[in-house]
């Protein structure tokens, strides 16, 4: 199995959730979206990884899920604000900085 | 699955050709098809099972990729902790709250879809001019193993990320406490307010419990007042009450048979129990 299959798949797991954070109203759906298109970019990272038959990659990969983990904890918390103040968890109704 | 990881432990791209094709188009169909049930399925909880389902699949192929560490970081990063976390949140911000099927731009969707292909396009022409070669036999970083190979370049190369790692971690942490605090604006109220505000409510013991019946003890069985209606107050709101005189089965208090003519006929009642179970499952679906 080359690489190339895996890197293939990582890109169509991208457009996949790219896809989702642009269609999908729910903010926690979309924040879902996001982690399926960093989990994308680690099969990406490892699979290069083996290709140039080094490890740098794969401690990328690991940093990758470091900040990830991060990114929903802070997220998630925002989303939470969010939702006590306006009672509702879709992204088109949090719009007070609009205009 | 165990063969991988043994193959994977010792430090080599490891299974043979056939297996590793095998899983991986297995695992890529999976992965796949549960990334397009994610953005198409209306409920955040199953998007988020579907998530569990490509997260999984990834971790698979890492193991065949001879990242065996990693493989074990997203099950227990990804899946244990995101996922928990994601549901968690899911829990307590309404689990009844499903997107709306409504654009609220005007051919968004559309617009979504040509973006998404246009990706697809130049993502795809950028890797088919790449020179990706094949991989080679065995990974030679992972001479001293995987786990090993990965800490002396964490500790040697990339010590300075991992530090700031640390401290986006803090900071992430800091900040999720800060955001989800929430400042007190009324005094907490007291035994004796509580008290107060029940004697005023005129309600004084607590809400009846759901029905226990010989036959059924769900909690969305209401509990039957001595007059044989049903009580609205023993059924919690976000559970629809199914109404027991729907069920044929069910034993009414009035014409409730007394024990001993019970025990004539136990055949009767041996025969009428999985029917009234595939009722009460077919009832559910249906709710």
């Amino acid at each position: 199995m080359s690489p190339i299959h895996y890197v293939a798949l990582s890109v169509i797991l991208f457009v996949i959730g790219g896809v989702g954070v642009l269609v999908r109203r729910n903010a926690i759906v979309v924040f879902m979206c996001i982690e399926l298109m960093l989990n994308a970019c680690n099969l990406a990272f490892v699979a290069f990884a083996r290709m140039h038959n080094n490890l740098d990659g794969q401690v990328i990969a690991f940093f990758v899920m470091v900040v990830a983990a991060a990114e929903v904890v802070v997220g998630l918390a925002i989303l939470m604000a969010i939702f006590r103040a306006r009672r509702s968890a879709s992204v088109d109704d949090a719009n007070l900085l609009k205009y | 699955m165990s063969h991988i990881l043994a193959a994977a432990g010792h430090g080599g791209t490891n299974t043979d050709f056939i297996a590793e094709e095998t899983i991986y188009w297995i695992l890529a169909v999976a992965s796949v098809g549960a990334a397009l049930a994610m953005i198409l399925v209306r409920r955040a909880v199953h998007c988020a099972l579907m998530l569990a389902v490509v997260m999984l699949s990834l971790a698979t192929m890492y193991a065949m990729q001879g990242a065996p560490f990693l493989a074990f970081v997203q099950i227990i990063v990804y899946t244990g902790a995101v996922l928990m976390l994601f549901l968690f949140v899911l829990m307590l911000i309404g689990i009844s709250s499903s997107d709306s099927i409504v654009e609220t731009i005007k051919g968004q969707r559309m617009a979504a879809g040509l973006a998404a292909i246009g990706l697809l396009v130049i993502l795809f022409l950028g890797i088919g001019h790449a020179a990706i070669g094949g991989a080679p036999a065995s990974t030679a970083a992972n001479g001293t193993g995987n786990l090993s190979g990965l800490a002396t370049l964490i500790f040697t190369t990339y010590v300075f990320p991992f530090e700031v790692t640390g401290a986006l971690l803090i900071t992430a942490a800091l900040g999720a406490m800060v955001l989800a605090h929430r400042e007190r604006t009324s005094p907490k109220p007291t035994q004796r307010d509580l008290a107060a505000r029940r004697l005023a409510s005129g309600h004084l013991a607590p809400d009846p419990s759901p029905g226990v019946y010989a036959l059924h003890d769900a909690a969305d069985r209401p509990a039957l007042l001595p007059d044989g209606s049903t009580s609205a107050l023993s059924v919690s709101p976000t559970l629809s009450p199914r109404d027991p005189s729907e069920e044929p089965s069910f034993v009414r208090p009035e014409d409730a048979v007394p024990v001993t003519a019970a025990s004539d006929e136990p055949s009767d009642e041996l025969s009428d129990e999985p029917t009234d179970e595939r009722q009460a499952i077919s009832g559910r679906a249906d709710s």
